[in-house]
């Protein structure tokens, strides 16, 4: 048995031990416990060092607010996880925990040093100390700050768990399942609505379980939890435990994390470890209560010091008594029942020291008959006691005079300064809050929400119940059914009011104590003062000036308080100081929760094209081009990269290549005003295109800018056949739509997205037609030139042939439905034998395309290209009246010389640039040089020689000038050349 | 995530499904060549910028249909949603508060 340890105690099950381990030694502990728990039973308070002083620390809260008490939790390989809660975690077999923030361990750590400075290091440090000089910056003072920053050690191997997703749709949503959340789920699961009461812990019952002594209705608190739980399930109300509803989003959309497997001594195998549920509530309730606040006096973060209802829970939740001679201060009426919950125990109350000077008189009764000293009127002035507190100093105030203090021995100090509601969740939603002069109260709201209970400032369990029965009901009138009241008979109720404070008063220096608001990022009231002195007026810039509130806890217990002292130092009331912004998620959620399923090969769909499963039986290596996997290149034994991509385009450019095109995206345009529409769409003239003839289409933005390109046949006089690039597909045609639509209504024309009905091969090479005209019927050869198209049959498959060239070669593409591709492949594979045909991936279309100066859209322009700029301007049909993007051509800017003009680049010394590579005119200017232009396209290419393209200022007037651009390893020269490297007369594609 | 009221598929669906598409009822000009270079300016680049009430594009990708909303820009609340072509609503008193 733990020393701590109350015999038959608690929900946690005496006859279940469970063992673990904290910083590599073993603890018993039972069935139920937390880690936390478990600690405190075998009288170990110091389970952490702070973020930046290292002060020792100890458990303050039992609850998922805890700022001190993080620890990094594992079970194997991959499963570690570092700042997890100790108030939270349940103990499981073999769990093995550590303490965090410490070097070399967690009674002599070496940070601590930073406690005896802690003058250098108040508010604003960072900003006033790394100043200068500039250099430091980088080398010596980010590197030194970011290894001894952070909270835990981050995990280096991948999770190997999966996580849940799912959807819920509800009427009403009820957060939180503490008396006021069960009363609400009693009134609203009336008349068959379909409700949803989640918890974050474990067990169902909030304060209710702290507080067994309660009767309601006449049975104890525990029999009454268990049998309205009982008709809760039996009217069919969905009970959620372990489940965090961590943002509140627009129109009743609520996120709840629900942990699986976190407590499971062996989880069943593929069960997911967390779930994440987006709900869509009718209505929501949130009965989430309110969160103690600590009192702040110096010393007051020292292990044994927590806050009084933590101890309260311990006590009842987990049968342990957190010491044996507590003392108690308090600003509230709740901690005294904490104070006679131990007494009654076995705890020998040292005293309770209240700072109010008038108590409630049955209050004072109770303590009297427990033998319990009681000071009114006192504040605590510090505390003392290395790893755990020993005693607390308490002294009267009579008015702002404080007498003689005395010490009073204890081991352990528990405080309240009084209760924050929970809001976090009524503060996503950008409600309102009003001050009613101690805290912040839900006021004006902007979504189909109550808030019951403690979470809207009320105190004592009648008041809970009847106000969730209320909400409750009122959620269910909110959905047009109708229900009864229903009231509750409380005996053994726990009413209470107290006050809040600002620092409580001292009589030593104020400079020099360490009285801690945000635990965890170390802020202390004299920081907030600093904070206010050099010039911070909002409580925002206080918070980012301080960091307090900034911490994983999100200032649950620190951010009354540090208001309280702003507006203090201010002169101002604290309304008029401001609240900071909660924000999703209420507590640390894993990314895990949120990645769900979309993570490695469920991350996105990939595309595979009709003739991938041949690729991936030839050996071809594979490219993500936007959701498409497309063929990269398709290496032989012993060939590189480089090898086979050479290997390709020569092979291409001597005799015949082939090519799976069918991720081209592909766009039916049809209809009478088929030939207006692509007037108004693109800047070529269409009117005289004439059918079976196709023609390379150029696509501007209203701006001028090229935003897509591609080869455009006319089938019919009412039917186009639009091509365009792989990445732009959904684009185009939703910007083609959005015109059709919205501008031009009167245009009697269908837009139809045909990329993955066609499968498409691109055949290129000079014995490209031997190999092709036996296989196609239904083609006049004799009218069949360059930019050519037809409906015809290839290899016996119903087909759309283009004649086009997009390598310099003369070159076809055969289009036939995407069910016939794999067989019109392998016949034109089979065909081509005699002419060693060859495969070819996007790299040897990149590079083929490349010596041509073929442009890509996306990597030759980035958005700011403009059909001048491209050398396209042939491209533009300038006699026509209006195109999408014409007006635009000529704005000053447009026309303006210097414009960056795309052109060709060959290095000196014959090696290959890198793509992305700035480019500079003088190579000797100074720095920062300007910079010119940059190298868009580079490539081995099959002339022996590298090439390149590139923007460049003024481009076409620089024609053999020579450039430079500095790379890491010296600075290279390159002449400005023409874009077209190879075949500059179309000699070939004329042959 | 918000709910949106295509009024084409008279169906209020996830904000999933959309995609927003600018500021409404900027008409592209008859003839953009009778346009000087400031008014093509204002037209290509100048928008309201409102706090409060927009007037904006929406598209159904669902149904592929672009729609006009007026939404709240301080609560992102759709205040409602109207067919393209439709002339631009008042705004209401609720919408104006």
């Amino acid at each position: 048995m733990s020393r701590y340890r109350i015999p038959g105690k608690g929900r946690v099950d005496h006859s279940a031990p469970v063992s673990f381990t904290f910083d590599g030694k073993t603890y018993p502990g039972l069935r139920g416990d937390t880690v936390a728990s478990a600690l405190l039973a075998n009288g170990v308070h110091l389970m952490g060092r702070s973020f930046k002083y290292h002060r020792p620390r100890g458990a303050v809260t039992a609850g998922s607010e805890e700022p001190n008490a993080l620890i990094g939790t594992s079970r194997g390989p991959g499963r570690f996880e570092p700042n997890t809660r100790a108030t939270v975690q349940e103990l499981r077999a073999g769990l093995v925990t550590e303490s965090q923030n410490k070097w070399p361990s967690l009674s002599f750590d070496m940070g601590a040093i930073n406690d005896r400075a802690y003058m250098l290091f108040s508010a604003g440090f960072y900003y006033k100390t790394f100043m200068w000089p500039k250099s430091f910056w980088d080398k010596v003072y980010e590197p030194v700050i970011r290894g001894a920053a952070g909270l835990g050690k981050s995990p280096t191997e991948t999770d190997p768990d999966h996580y849940a997703s799912r959807y819920l749709h509800t009427d009403v949503l009820i957060v939180g399942a503490g008396p006021a959340g069960i009363a609400a789920a009693l009134a609203a699961a009336q008349s068959g609505a379909d409700v949803t009461l989640v918890d974050e812990n474990p067990e169902m019952g909030g304060s209710l379980l702290s507080d067994p002594g309660v009767q309601i209705d006449g049975k104890p608190a525990w029999d009454w939890i268990e049998a309205q739980l009982g008709r809760l399930r039996a009217a069919g109300v969905r009970l959620m435990t372990r489940t965090t509803a961590i943002g509140y989003y627009h129109q009743n959309m609520v996120g709840l994390c629900q942990r699986l497997t976190d407590h499971l001594d062996s989880p069943p195998k593929g069960a997911p470890r967390e779930r994440m549920w987006r709900v869509r509530a009718g209505q929501v309730v949130l009965a989430q209560g309110a969160l103690e606040k600590p009192l702040v006096f110096d010393g007051n973060d020292r292990p044994g010091v927590m806050l009084a209802g933590a101890a309260q829970t311990y006590l009842h939740k987990y049968g342990v008594r957190v010491g044996d001679a507590p003392a108690v201060v308090t600003s509230h009426d709740s901690a005294w029942y904490a104070a006679f919950d131990l007494a009654d125990n076995g705890a020998r109350v040292a005293a309770i020291i209240d700072t109010r000077d008038t108590v409630r008189p049955d209050l004072l009764d109770a303590a009297r008959k427990r033998g319990i000293k009681v000071l009114a009127g006192h504040t605590v002035t510090t505390t003392k006691g290395r790893l755990r507190v020993k005693s607390v100093r308490a002294a009267p105030v009579r008015g702002t005079h404080v007498g003689a203090g005395r010490d009073i021995a204890c081991d352990c100090l528990l405080m309240c300064g009084g209760w924050t509601p929970s809001l976090h969740l009524f503060s996503h939603t950008k409600g309102s809050l009003a001050w009613d002069g101690q805290t912040f109260l839900p006021d004006r709201k902007t979504e189909d929400v109550e808030i019951a209970g403690a979470g809207r400032g009320l105190w004592g369990y009648e008041p809970a119940l009847a106000d969730g029965a209320a909400a409750g009901l009122r959620a269910l009138e909110g959905l047009g059914r109708a229900g009864h009241g229903t009231s509750f008979a409380v005996a053994n109720d726990r009413p209470g009011t107290g006050v809040s404070h600002t620092e409580l008063p001292t009589d030593g220096n104020p400079g020099r104590a360490r009285a801690f608001i945000d635990f965890q990022n170390d802020v202390t009231a004299k920081d907030i003062r600093l904070a206010v002195r050099e010039g911070m007026r909002s409580i925002e810039h206080v918070k980012r000036y301080t960091t307090n509130g900034m911490a994983t806890d999100q200032g649950k217990m620190s951010n009354i308080n540090g208001l309280m002292i702003a507006a203090d130092a201010l002169g101002k009331a604290p309304p008029q100081v401001g609240l900071t912004t909660f924000r999703p998620p209420y507590t640390p959620t894993s990314f895990g929760a949120f990645c769900g399923y979309l993570r490695g090969e469920t991350f996105q769909l990939t595309r595979k094209t009709p003739i991938d499963p041949w690729a991936e039986a030839n050996g071809a290596v594979f490219e993500p081009v936007a959701q498409w996997r497309r063929a990269w290149y398709f290496p032989r034994a012993g060939e590189d990269m480089h090898a086979a991509v050479l290997r390709e385009c020569k092979a291409t450019r001597a005799s015949l290549g082939i090519f799976d095109a069918s991720t081209l995206g592909k766009i039916e345009v049809a209809g009478p005003d088929a030939v207006e529409f692509m007037n108004r769409m693109y800047t070529n003239p269409w009117t005289k295109l004439a059918p079976g003839r196709c023609r390379y289409g150029l696509l501007l933005g209203e701006d001028g800018f090229i935003r897509d390109d591609g080869v455009i046949g006319r089938l019919s006089p009412d039917l186009f056949h639009v091509t365009t690039t792989t990445g732009g597909a959904a684009r185009v045609l939703t910007m083609m739509e959005d015109y059709l639509q919205t501008e031009w209504p009167e245009l009697d024309v269908w837009l139809t997205s045909t990329t993955e009905q066609w499968a498409t091969v691109a055949l290129n090479g000079p014995n490209v037609l031997a190999m092709l005209k036996p296989l196609v019927q239904g083609v006049d050869w004799d009218d069949f030139p360059h930019m050519s198209c037809a409906e015809c049959t290839v290899a016996g498959l119903p087909a759309r042939l283009f004649r086009l060239s997009f390598t310099g070669e003369v070159g076809f593409e055969v289009n036939v439905p995407a069910r016939h591709g794999l067989a019109l492949w392998t016949a034109l594979m089979e065909a081509g034998k005699p002419h060693d045909i060859t495969p070819y991936g996007t790299e040897a279309m990149h590079v083929l395309r490349a010596e041509k100066g073929y442009i890509i859209v996306g990597q030759d322009t980035d958005g700011t290209v403009t059909p001048q700029d491209a050398g396209l301007d042939w491209a533009v049909g300038k006699a026509k009246r209006d195109f999408v993007g014409k007006r635009s051509l000529s704005r000053p800017d447009i026309v303006a010389k210097g414009r960056k003009q795309l052109v060709g680049l060959l290095t000196e010394d014959g090696s290959l640039l890198q793509e992305g590579a700035q480019i500079v005119l003088d190579p000797d200017q100074p720095k920062p040089m300007r910079m010119v232009g940059h190298v868009t396209s580079s490539y081995q290419s099959t002339m022996g020689h590298p090439i390149a393209m590139a923007v460049i200022e003024g481009g076409f007037d620089r024609m053999g000038e020579t450039v430079f651009i500095p790379m890491p390893d010296g600075v290279r020269k390159a002449r400005v050349t023409s874009t077209v490297f190879y075949d500059p007369d179309n000699a070939r594609l004329k042959a | 995530m918000l709910l949106i009221h295509c009024p084409y598929c008279e169906d209020t669906l996830p904000e999933l499904e959309f995609t927003y598409a600018g500021e409404a009822h900027i008409a592209r000009p008859a003839d953009p060549s009778t346009l000087s270079d400031e008014e093509w300016r204002d037209f290509l680049f100048i928008r309201t910028n409102a706090r409060g009430p927009h007037y904006e594009r929406w598209r159904h990708v669902g149904c592929g249909r672009f729609f006009n909303a007026l939404r709240d820009t301080v609560s992102d609340r759709f205040l409602m949603t109207y067919k393209a072509g439709l002339p631009r609503p008042p705004l209401t008193n609720e919408a104006a508060e």
